[in-house]
């Protein structure tokens, strides 16, 4: 075939792909999104098994990290005690922009079953939250699911999007 | 004519109770009926004012007066070999007889028995520690200073240990509430964000089982989702995780080729 | 954005500026190697430990307050979430208590099923232990790998009761289902590979020049501490004294049983390690004892106590009386006799013990969690002071601690 006859524009012409500066750099945060290390009860050991060997998080591109000062996305893992809520919204607070925050299983969501003077009934009375699962615990394969629409959600924003006004502070 | 009830809160009340019932009782067998404890008490009335005691399950069950709990203790650990202090709390008798009921929970591992030392006292009476002769009594005291409000003297730090410092009041007493008073309810929004801030997150949602279909402020729900605001849809809209047109290089799952197996390899 | 945040920084007043040479380091409550919501105030001299004050309660719940307020068979679920790496330790612990508070008699094919389902509990938690700990010392290959043998003992158990981590699997007077077809021959195939990866763990750890360098003569609790803390479980048999509650004063089949308690003389890290170890084989022998008897009992799997047991399923649907019991026990709950029990049972992290006062209501008048882990947290006072910083890790993951039972 001869060499002009190509369309360079379709597919397996030229290695070029065209898009936005907004798509490119959210796809790069989409695909890198890194939780931090944040268990508080139960949810931790199956978010611990979602990282581990069987499920295996990092094909999603995430690593969990110790420090809030290096991770995108925090997964709230367990139950909010009244005790731990300062730190926890201090944890937040030490995150960089942008940030996520993903509050798994009940007790995060709602307090759940321990409907009792001790637990905070929702993280999100402390922190805004962008994806709430269900379960108690969920299991690995619902906060994989968590993560890949969080990741759609990561797309549609704007790079630079204007850091809308949470309800939080 | 029969005596008048009160029928305020009769839908609150977990059960029925006929007016013949009589609730059975665990039996408490008498203590000479174990050699080994029958022996041990032996030992214990010889120098205490022992008030009551009984085996009941397995278990010897003994009653002291409130101002000797060290001796005994120290008695049982010594002379009688039991080397294990496995628990001890109170109960709360507040309302029948103004007075917590103490208790410790002893195990000797040598004899393999064990044993309950108990005693009542009054609600803001101080009782001396034991964490000086079991050193596991240091946070069980300190528990029960938290759960209960009773103070224990001569201990190294009393502070509290399951709730925050600055908590009101002591959750396991049976006066407190089970989801807790008015400081409880709004204690994380005071400590972040300061009073005025009450009014601005609100009272906390204690039916668990209230759902706000309408909101679509704070929610989003899946395949129903609508924009922002919007009025709250019925129709199912089936969104996947990924875009329609794929995502670069990221793999997206064609659900003809997946397969499932029956049995892990 | 956060000018209206006003938290403080909340360190009870401690003096960080400090004219002599130590220095006073906060870890946790958030720390990815406190296992947990650990923190600990430790008081450094260089890098050594000075003086360390644990503070628990990061995870208080009020599981103590709910049992007040919930009937019996209600708060089963709520003991999942205590030590939620062996939940149906917890849950038998509970069943049992309440089967000892009515004086009740369970059939001898629930006991089975749930010895079977104990040591498989007991195995998940020490594979648990042993990659997180792992993983805190700085062995990341184990943590994969032990979890992988996990991931099969949970299928097992996701088999059976449909839960890989909340099990309920126990309830009081025996236990929900029968086994499921085929689910011996998978727990068999189970146990069968397991000793060889225990093997190839221990081939990775046992002479690994880092992890014993790490391990031994870490943490060391003598058998007088260990007493004196109240300490059970690994903890206490690694001190050297042979103290198994199964053995001891055995419940269930566990008399019936032919199972060795090992113990470690060197009372460190690493006997602990060796220990834990053991006991998982200790563990597969027992299940394969008990997997014979199985199949020699009765059909059986719940007691036979209208007062206190709802009948089985079919018998409710057919039987009116029986229907009528169920509705009273579901809707208003048993009622045991008035008194008081103290059962410990041995779960994976030591002895578990509930404490019930009944004042014959529906409600427990009051319920105590005796939880193992509790405990072992208070002996970290003790432990730290003379280590390193770097061993305060290695302690915290060798002592097998779970904040949802510490704090309850």
């Amino acid at each position: 075939m001869a060499q002009h006859k190509i369309n360079y524009l379709s597919e397996a012409g030229l290695p070029v792909a065209l898009t936005t500066v907004d798509k490119l750099v959210q796809w790069g945060r989409s695909n890198s999104l890194w939780p931090m290390t944040y268990g508080l009860a139960c949810c931790a050991i199956e978010m611990m098994a979602t990282g581990a060997s069987r499920y295996d998080f990092d094909r999603f591109g995430t690593i969990f990290r110790a420090s809030p000062r290096q991770s995108d996305v925090l997964i709230i893992a367990g139950t909010l005690t009244k005790k731990h809520s300062p730190f926890m919204r201090r944890l937040y607070d030490q995150m960089t922009e942008p940030k996520w925050v993903i509050s798994m299983g009940s007790c995060a969501n709602t307090g759940g079953m321990f409907n009792t003077y001790a637990t905070v009934q929702g993280a999100d009375r402390i922190i805004p939250v962008d994806i709430y699962l269900p379960g108690c615990a969920p299991r690995p394969e619902t906060l994989q699911y968590a993560l890949m629409l969080l990741q759609k959600k990561v797309r549609k924003e704007k790079a630079s999007r204007k850091l809308k006004p949470k309800r939080l502070v | 004519m029969r005596a008048y009830q009160n029928k305020k809160n009769v839908q609150k009340k977990p059960y029925y109770t006929d007016r013949f019932w009589v609730a059975p009782q665990i039996p408490k067998e008498d203590v000479s009926s174990d050699e080994i404890f029958a022996k041990d008490l032996e030992a214990l009335k010889e120098n205490f004012d022992i008030k009551e005691a009984y085996i009941q399950r397995g278990q010897l069950v003994v009653y002291i007066g409130a101002n000797e709990n060290v001796e005994v203790i120290t008695f049982l650990k010594n002379q009688l070999d039991y080397n294990f202090l496995n628990e001890l709390s109170a109960i709360d008798w507040l309302e029948k007889s103004g007075e917590f009921e103490i208790f410790y929970q002893l195990l000797s591992t040598t004899k393999l028995k064990r044993i309950r030392i108990k005693f009542f006292i009054k609600q803001k009476e101080e009782i001396r520690t034991v964490s000086t002769i079991y050193k596991s009594a240091d946070w069980g005291e300190r528990e029960m200073y938290d759960m209960f409000g009773v103070i224990i003297t001569g201990h190294h730090y009393m502070k509290r240990i399951l709730m925050p410092e600055d908590w009101h009041d002591h959750p396991l007493k049976k006066s407190y509430p089970l989801h807790g008073d008015e400081e409880a309810s709004w204690y994380e929004i005071d400590k972040i964000f300061g009073k005025d801030y009450r009014a601005v997150i609100g009272p906390e949602n204690r039916d668990s089982s209230r759902v706000d279909e309408n909101d679509t402020y704070n929610f989003a729900r899946i395949h129903h989702e609508v924009p922002f605001g919007d009025k709250p849809s019925k129709e199912i809209v089936h969104t996947d995780y990924q875009e329609e047109g794929g995502v670069f290089l990221v793999k997206s799952l064609k659900k003809a080729d997946s397969k499932i197996l029956k049995e892990r390899p | 954005m956060q000018k209206v945040n006003r938290l403080q920084p909340f360190f009870e007043n401690l003096v960080f500026e400090r004219d002599d040479d130590t220095m006073i380091i906060n870890f946790g409550p958030q720390h990815p190697s406190s296992h947990g919501q650990l923190r600990l105030i430790l008081e450094l001299d260089g890098e050594k430990v000075t003086k360390a004050t644990p503070d628990v309660g990061y995870l208080h719940r009020g599981m103590e307050k709910m049992a007040e307020n919930m009937i019996y068979n209600e708060f089963l679920p709520t003991t999942d979430r205590m030590d939620y790496i062996a939940a149906t330790s917890n849950n038998y612990g509970f069943a049992h208590a309440v089967e000892e508070l009515i004086g009740l008699e369970v059939p001898r094919r629930a006991q089975t099923i749930r010895m079977m389902l104990l040591e498989l509990n007991r195995i998940i938690s020490h594979l648990f232990w042993l990659a997180t700990h792992a993983l805190d010392v700085g062995a990341m290959t184990i943590f994969l790998y032990a979890f992988r043998e996990r991931e099969y003992a949970m299928d097992l158990m996701e088999d059976y009761c449909g839960a890989r981590l909340t099990h309920s699997s126990v309830r009081i007077g025996g236990v929900p289902l029968d086994l499921p077809e085929n689910w011996i021959t998978k727990l068999s195939k189970f146990i069968d590979k397991l000793p060889s990866d225990i093997a190839d763990y221990e081939g990775l750890l046992d002479q690994n020049r880092i992890w014993k360098m790490r391990l031994e003569g870490v943490g060391v609790i003598t058998p007088e501490m260990a007493q004196s803390w109240g300490c059970s479980g690994p903890s206490l048999r690694g001190s050297g004294i042979a103290w198994d509650i199964r053995k001891e004063e055995p419940y269930e089949l566990y008399d019936e049983v032919d199972f060795d308690v090992p113990i470690s003389t060197t009372c460190d890290s690493y006997g602990r390690y060796k220990l834990h170890m053991e006991e998982m084989r200790q563990s597969i022998k027992i299940i394969r004892q008990v997997i014979g008897m199985y199949y020699k009992t009765d059909p059986q799997i719940m007691a036979h106590a209208p007062n206190y047991i709802s009948a089985p399923k079919e018998q409710i649907m057919t039987q009116n009386y029986s229907l009528m019991q169920h509705f009273v026990l579901v809707t208003q709950g048993m009622r045991p006799p008035v008194g008081e029990v103290y059962v410990p049972t041995e779960s994976p992290k030591g002895e578990l013990g509930f404490y019930i006062n009944s004042q014959g209501g529906a409600y427990p008048y009051r319920l105590k969690l005796r939880a193992p882990s509790f405990w072992h947290t208070s002996i970290l006072q003790e432990l730290l002071p003379g280590h390193y910083l770097a061993d305060v890790v290695t302690i915290i993951g060798n002592l097998n601690i779970v904040f949802g039972e510490i704090d309850r």
